[in-house]
């Protein structure tokens, strides 16, 4: 007979038994007992400067290695400040398991110390969530989240667990059965439909590829790439799908949506047959409904079958695993290659001659000026350091979609990027999270000025725990995006957009023993890019780019895709 | 449009709040809800009519289906069911019209549940259009207090149950279901 052991020391051998290498948390009160045990065990914690931080680093890891990622937090502000990285997670399809403590359960309800419904407020922040209140139940509980949180459409789990279940004692007995009737996750697609769908594609004279974050949650890279290059079709990677097929393609288009390059959004409009791969046809991509894609048919894989036909009725419905899929797709594909090929082979032509053209009429092209850094030319040089092998992490909003324009990803996991929910802050504790993960590869945080300070306290857990992170700061003294909306959609009236009093960064980083340093010129950028890189510790460096400059091509919110705003209106001369 | 919806649930704690907060987190309201344990003590049985665009009833099932709690939901809208609904309600009553009342109650086979100098209570059972005109008629005979059951509902086509086999824990492979 095993020994006795705490509920927490449980709890560490589920963790440990799944897998998991690191906890991003910050102990309190109720987890005293699960702190005592974390002391002495091989698995490391990482100690955040804010629980929201701790459920962002999670995710990060999550983004960049597809293993469930573990966050922790006390009972009460502990688990209420997780929420924001629980939404985020679920918006993303992200998976992560988030542990947090709740009170004795003899006080549950009582208002006690640090009390708070964690099991109820965090109901619509996750996939499914758990309070556990015996110890009976701990290990199948924790191994039942990490079950769920990682099969089918993958999303954050938590678990909370009473104070006196961590500090019970018992016997750990082995989960040898995972038992979810009402769980049901289909994953191999319906081998009628695949045909079917193969067949469309060759039948389709103007076919597309529409990829999203679902290739890279089933690690479809392989598959897709296969699929493209069978059919030569052009294709294009949503803000969740960058790295999905890789950048360096020669059928890589670019993003569509919003900001999408005007080939891509072009594309989406004039195609016949949209192939949507794990997407889930979001409103920043299709603008308004009507005008999205209106010649074509619709073939839509995913996992989830509720996300098929929710936004767009899907002509061919295909629920499963995209790499599964895809590989028997890939299959029937090529068996019907010899006949089917030739069918459209000139219209085939035709399509991609208009594709080139689109390019070249309007390309994502940077700008550049001698006098300021464009912020464009900063993504750009960034670009050319990392030949699109570095892992960029970036916050939310202008320096985002810049950076998605014209940073290349040749690898899947290699984008981290909060898309749905679109989180303020997440830049640096999520770049913390890939960089743990992948101690040995260059890792950039991109942040803005407004996402950066919500995220400065992190500054910490870099210096603690020496993790290299290049942290970029696109610093245009204003939070961009909003700028860019109030400028273009409620006459240029700037209300509260400024960001004064930004702290001076080689005096903040250094405060944190990092380095930092504030650049103006464009002819200091190369070299202090080259300066941080080769930086073996952390560095913060504080670009200051164009001010009011905005982010094109923009489809206006409801707007057509294809009736791209392509550049700023010019300005009318005053007699 | 109304759209009635049959869910059969494990009986777990919070699994309630799961379906009542899906439907207000996806912005459908609620018209009226019944829940209660079936044969198997570990199953509830929850009858639930939702204000919902016709167009939406697939996506409300898909989403149902997805909660790790829900075995199946079915929508039973179009589909042969039979619906029922109890109104319990207070008449007041004076000595001229006890009779009327008592003959009215009759005709919508209600059931007197108790009577007293100032009235009657009277339980009624019936589809929903059924139960409103006879509120609409006991109103005529004086002030009443109505309380309704909600909506339970029993699906006539026999619907399989498909659930999810036990996964063994470390191969990751489904093992067979006992």
């Amino acid at each position: 007979m095993s020994t006795l052991i705490s509920g927490a020391r449980v709890l560490l051998e589920c963790l440990s038994r799944e897998g998991v290498e690191v906890i991003f948390g910050y102990p309190g009160g109720v987890t005293l007992p699960l702190y005592d045990a974390i002391y002495d065990n091989p698995i490391k914690h990482v100690l955040v400067r804010h629980e929201e931080n701790a459920a962002f680093s999670a995710a990060g890891y999550a983004r960049a290695t597809g293993r469930v990622g573990v966050c922790c937090a006390t009972s009460g502000p502990g688990a209420t400040n997780l929420t924001t990285g629980l939404v985020d997670a679920m918006m993303d399809s992200i998976p992560i398991v988030a542990l947090t403590g709740q009170v004795l359960s003899k006080l549950i309800g009582t208002d006690a110390f640090q009390e708070a419904d964690t099991f109820g407020i965090t109901r619509p922040c996750t996939k499914h969530n758990f309070l556990v209140k015996d110890i009976k139940d701990l290990a199948q509980t924790v191994h039942e989240a990490f079950h769920i949180a990682s099969t089918g459409r993958p999303g954050p789990v938590l678990v909370d667990i009473t104070k006196d279940v961590l500090m019970a004692m018992s016997h750990y007995t082995p989960v040898t059965e995972i038992h979810l009737p009402g769980y049901k996750v289909v994953t191999d697609g319906h081998a009628g439909q695949i045909r079917r769908a193969a067949q469309m594609m060759w039948e389709s004279s103007r076919p597309y590829v529409y990829a999203g974050g679902g290739i890279l949650a089933s690690g479809a890279t392989p598959e897709l790439t296969e699929l493209v290059d069978t059919l030569d079709a052009p294709a294009v990677c949503t803000l969740m799908g960058l790295g999905g097929l890789s950048s360096s393609h020669p059928n890589f288009v670019s993003m569509p949506g919003m900001h999408g390059s005007y080939a891509a959004n072009m594309g989406m409009y004039e195609c016949d047959l949209l192939i949507a791969l794990g997407v889930r046809f979001d409103d920043r991509v299709t603008g308004r409904l009507a005008a999205f894609a209106p010649h074509a048919k619709v073939i839509h894989l995913d996992i989830d079958p509720a996300e098929i036909s929710k936004i767009r009725t899907a002509d061919l419905p295909i629920v499963g695993d995209a790499k599964k899929v895809l590989a028997k797709l890939n299959r029937n594909l090529k068996e019907m290659e010899a006949e089917m090929a030739p069918l459209h082979s000139e219209d085939r032509k035709a399509w991609w001659k208009q594709i080139r053209a689109w390019k070249e009429e309007h390309p994502l092209a940077p700008s550049f000026s001698t006098d300021e850094i464009k912020p464009q030319h900063l993504m750009y040089e960034i670009d050319k350091l990392s030949g699109g092998e570095a892992i960029v992490s970036v916050d939310v909003g202008q320096h985002q979609m810049w950076a998605a324009q014209f940073i290349r990803f040749n690898n899947p996991r290699t984008w981290i990027c909060s898309g749905g929910l679109g989180s303020m802050g997440f830049g640096l504790p999520a770049a913390i999270g890939a960089q743990m993960a992948h101690p040995d590869q260059l890792v950039f945080a991109i942040c803005g000025d407004g996402g950066f300070q919500m995220a400065i306290p992190e500054l910490a857990t870099l210096a603690n725990q020496g993790l290299p992170v290049k942290v970029v700061v696109m610093n245009n003294g204003y939070l961009g995006m909003v700028r860019q909306w109030q400028d273009l959609f409620y006459n240029n009236r700037l209300s509260s957009v400024e960001i004064c009093s930004f702290p001076n960064i080689e005096m903040l980083a250094g405060a944190y023993g990092i380095k930092g340093r504030i650049i103006r010129s464009p002819l200091e950028l190369v070299p202090a890019l080259k300066e941080m890189i080769a930086e073996p510790g952390p560095y913060v460096l504080d670009v200051r780019v164009t001010q009011f400059e905005n982010v094109y091509p923009m489809v206006p919110a409801g707007g057509a895709i294809n009736e791209m705003v392509l550049a700023p209106p010019q300005p009318v001369a005053v007699p | 449009m109304l759209m009635t919806i049959s869910i059969l649930m494990e009986n777990k704690p919070g699994a309630l709040m799961r379906v009542t907060g899906l439907i207000s987190q996806r912005g459908y309201n609620i018209e009226s809800l019944t829940v209660a344990r079936t044969l198997d003590p570990m199953l509830s049985r929850m009858t639930i009519t939702v204000d919902v665009d016709s167009r939406q009833r697939s996506q409300v099932i898909k989403q149902m289906n997805k909660l790790v709690n829900v075995l199946q939901a079915s929508d039973l809208t179009e589909s042969p069911a039979v619906l029922r609904e109890m109104v319990l309600l207070r008449v007041r009553a004076t000595m001229e019209n006890r009779t009327a009342i008592l003959k009215e109650a009759e005709i919508f086979a209600g059931r007197v549940v108790d009577s007293s100098v100032d009235g009657f209570a009277i339980e009624a059972t019936g589809d929903p259009e059924k139960l409103e005109e006879f509120i609409a008629v006991m109103e005529a005979y004086g002030d009443i207090e109505v309380t309704r059951s909600g909506m339970v509902a029993v699906s006539l086509e026999s619907k399989k149950l498909r659930l999810a086999p036990p996964v063994s824990k470390h191969h990751d492979e489904p093992v067979e279901a006992k």
